[in-house]
């Protein structure tokens, strides 16, 4: 469905990244989904076919800012139909590129931001720890200051990334009992003496994108690698999160667009082989109620995106996005499930891999819990619980 | 969130920001103080109509020879989303069959001169008009209709009933959709107008469990004789036609449910800070915080499907399936809405003092409405996913 928002450039874009995607990525997906990993090489393709650099600046080897064509990217990309695909190739564009983008030095930006464009080096955000996640100046990771070097202690878990991240943006306390006012951002590279990565985490699904937990002992940094200002970082987070959640919504909306696609194929597939009673009405109603649950999902999305990229603040729009588009796509996943039946279960059907990948979008960057916090907030009510 | 706050700076300009204050002051004045008295009476008095008229509300977006505005689409939506924004669902109604279901048929299947002897006055408002097209069973094939008209050689003489006429305890006319007898079932049908008044034509009030002041009337027609020129159109065009405006109206009844969901959202909103239980306000509340967010959030989604509906309508491009969406999503959104603000309200919401025990009795229509219910949008976008019959 055409969009005021888009333009004919975008309606390009959008079939360039779905070549993309059907070429180098959908015919290998069960390949990879087996292996649990995919080749470091497709960051790489990515990168020269220039979807690395739709939200950043021509001087850094981007196609110049425009977060709409970015989120023409994320659904089209979502559409690999493998979550883990897609959510490790975003971690490294949404998370850390945007973090070196946005509060990094010239120099860090040529050390990190430039090749990562070019998708040579591949990058992690590190905030989430055990004990803080929404909550993230709960954290307890700590920079002690020595000379020139930043020491660094503590892990942080849940890093999609972690194990092939050639450098990790990672938030740390910078100031003891500070809460919010001392937290910093620091970029640690890959073979830094003191930082680990632990096992890959096993999972549920998204089983394709690494998830590790990363661990600091005694681990020296230079204080040039300190992104913008020391003590800010969580205002940095809070930031960046009303793009992370406007990203997972669109991507949460090409994942729930691939569901309803499939299922739709599956269910008249199984009617002109006459399995299946698509003209009953059940089955029409459950579809036309999941198309437009995706609909009303790329309404709110598309709405949120029309004022963030217009620069105007959108944290409660981006939370509404956030809430219903991953709730959605869990729906109409259980939907696609249960309308494919027990062929829908089997691992050789993309539907259960959907099912189960899909689920972690209402978890992942912040909960809907979270978000129905926030919009309250922004509505004037609700305890303030979340402030330290 | 009131309407104003929304921020399209695609759709709305200032002369739509000068219309939507014009709507909400005439709504304020007019409509929300007599709300109450209407439903006791079972009706509004029609020279509301009249007075809508002589402000330009009946005419937003249809040619000014014919004593519209000749404004857009957009103008459309902004007025019922005014007209809407209060606990009164039988008057936005009333207006959508006159502006959105009577007015373009008439303009687009009238000839000149029936235009200028109906047409002109539903602008003006000083005739109100009604539909007699559904019917039980044909709400997703009009094809299928069993009032017949027969030709007796000089007049048609009309038989049958329709149930379920917005307006038709008050209307001046109706627009008839009617089977000819002796015609083939595939283009053997037309559109007619009747007049209230004539011999044979009788509409009786129904009584229902809300939209209590929207007139709404069983229409018979027995042995109804009407003349030959009272028929708009026939066959496949009138089909067509038909079935296209009434299709493009559905947005309508989106944007109004939206517009009642977002008042009713802000009654409940209010109330939640006021009421001090256990000490504190129970917006505090958590659990009721977060209904109050998740309304809030699923009200915006679908304000938004109905502009990016409404977008398509004004471009001209069909919008079958966007518009079906709009109005599904809506309906349930204005109904959960409702029904959580009812029990925000806890024992208040049930008294009739308090408007939100209106909005919830009277939107339940709205997923039932002939012609737009649930199950016939669902119908019709399963068909446009392209899902094999």
């Amino acid at each position: 469905m055409s969009h005021w928002l888009l333009t004919e450039k975008h309606e390009k874009l959008r079939n360039d990244v779905r070549q993309f995607v059907r070429e180098d990525i959908v015919p290998y997906v069960e390949e990879w989904e087996k292996e649990g990993e995919f080749p470091r090489e497709l960051f790489c393709r990515l990168g020269e076919a220039g979807f690395f650099g739709l939200k950043f600046p021509r001087e850094y080897g981007g196609n110049g800012v425009d977060y709409v064509a970015e989120t023409i990217f994320l659904e089209e990309l979502a559409k690999c139909g493998s979550g883990g695909i897609s959510f490790s190739i975003t971690a490294h564009s949404e998370l850390a590129l945007l973090y070196v983008s946005e509060y990094g030095n010239e120099e860090q930006k040529q050390r990190f931001l430039v090749p990562g464009i070019r998708g040579d080096k591949v990058g992690c955000l590190g905030v989430s720890e055990a004990n803080a996640g929404s909550d993230v100046a709960a954290m307890e990771a700590m920079a002690t200051s020595d000379n020139n070097y930043y020491v660094l202690n503590g892990s942080k878990l849940f890093i999609t990334n972690g194990a092939k991240a050639d450098f990790a943006c990672v938030a740390v306390k910078t100031q003891r009992n500070a809460g919010r006012h001392g937290i910093s951002l620091i970029v640690v590279e890959k073979g830094t003496p003191g930082f680990s990565v632990s096992r890959k985490l096993d999972k549920v699904g998204l089983r394709v994108s690494d998830t590790t937990e990363l661990i600091f002992t005694d681990c020296r940094v230079p204080k040039e690698n300190l992104l913008g200002r020391e003590n800010e970082g969580f205002y940095y987070i809070m930031r960046n999160f009303t793009w992370e959640r406007i990203a997972i919504a669109a991507f949460s909306l090409g994942a729930a667009e691939l569901v309803l696609e499939d299922t739709l194929e599956y269910v008249n597939q199984a009617q002109r082989n006459g399995r299946l009673p698509s003209a009953s009405e059940t089955v029409r109603c459950k579809l036309a109620d999941m198309a437009t649950a995706i609909e009303v999902a790329r309404a709110i999305t598309y709405y949120a995106l029309m004022l963030f990229s217009q620069g105007i603040s959108v944290s409660k729009e981006a939370s509404m996005a956030k809430l219903l588009a991953t709730e959605i796509c869990c729906q109409v996943s259980d939907e696609a499930l249960q309308l494919c039946g027990n062929d829908g279960y089997m691992s050789e059907c993309p539907i259960q891999r959907y099912w189960r990948d899909n689920r972690f979008y209402p978890i992942g960057g912040g909960t809907s819990e979270v978000m129905k916090d926030i919009i309250a907030r922004c509505l004037g009510i609700g305890k303030k619980r979340w402030e330290r | 969130m009131a309407p104003e706050m929304q921020n399209n700076l695609a759709f709305f300009d200032e002369a739509h920001k000068a219309f939507r204050h014009l709507v909400r002051r005439f709504r304020k004045q007019e409509i929300e103080p007599h709300i109450e008295e209407w439903e006791a009476n079972k009706s509004f008095p029609s020279y509301i109509f009249s007075q809508m008229g002589q402000l330009g509300l009946l005419g937003t977006r249809y040619p000014e020879e014919y004593g519209g505005l000749g404004s857009d689409y957009f103008m459309s939506v902004v007025l019922m989303e005014e007209l809407a924004y209060c606990s009164d669902g039988s008057l936005p109604l009333a207006v959508a069959v006159q502006t959105e279901m009577v007015i373009p048929l008439l303009l687009q299947l009238g000839t000149e001169e029936q235009r200028k002897s109906f047409l002109v006055p539903l602008i003006k408002g000083e005739k109100i008009g009604c539909l007699g097209v559904f019917e039980r069973g044909n709400e997703q094939d009009l094809a299928s209709v069993q009032t017949t008209a027969t030709c007796d050689g000089k007049d048609w003489i009309i038989r049958g009933e329709k149930p379920f006429s917005i307006n038709g305890a008050l209307a001046d006319f109706v627009m008839l959709w009617a089977a000819i007898s002796g015609k083939s079932e595939t283009d053997g049908f037309a559109l007619f107008l009747v007049e209230k008044g004539t011999p044979g034509f009788v509409a009786n009030r129904l009584d229902q469990a809300g939209m209590l002041a929207s007139n709404t009337a069983q229409l018979v027609f027995e042995d109804c004789r009407i003349p030959a020129d009272n028929l708009l159109a026939d066959g496949r065009q009138a089909l067509e036609v038909v079935t296209r405006v009434l299709h493009e109206s559905r947005l309508i009844l989106a944007v109004i449910a939206t517009s009642a969901a977002e008042y009713i959202f802000e009654q409940a909103l209010t109330h939640a800070t006021q009421r001090v239980q256990f000490g504190h306000p129970i917006a505090d509340f958590q659990v009721i915080a977060h209904y109050l967010a998740e309304m809030a959030a699923r009200i915006e989604a679908t304000k938004q499907l109905n502009y990016v509906a409404a977008w398509k309508l004004a471009r001209g491009e069909n919008a079958l399936k966007e518009t079906s969406m709009a109005k599904l999503a809506a309906g349930r959104v204005v109904n959960e809405v409702a029904d959580k603000a009812l029990q925000i309200h806890g024992g208040y919401g049930l008294m009739k003092e308090y408007p939100v025990q209106r909005v919830w009795r009277d939107y339940r229509l709205y997923r039932v409405i002939v012609g737009s219910s649930d199950e016939a949008l669902q119908a019709s976008i399963a068909r446009e996913l392209g899902l094999v019959e």
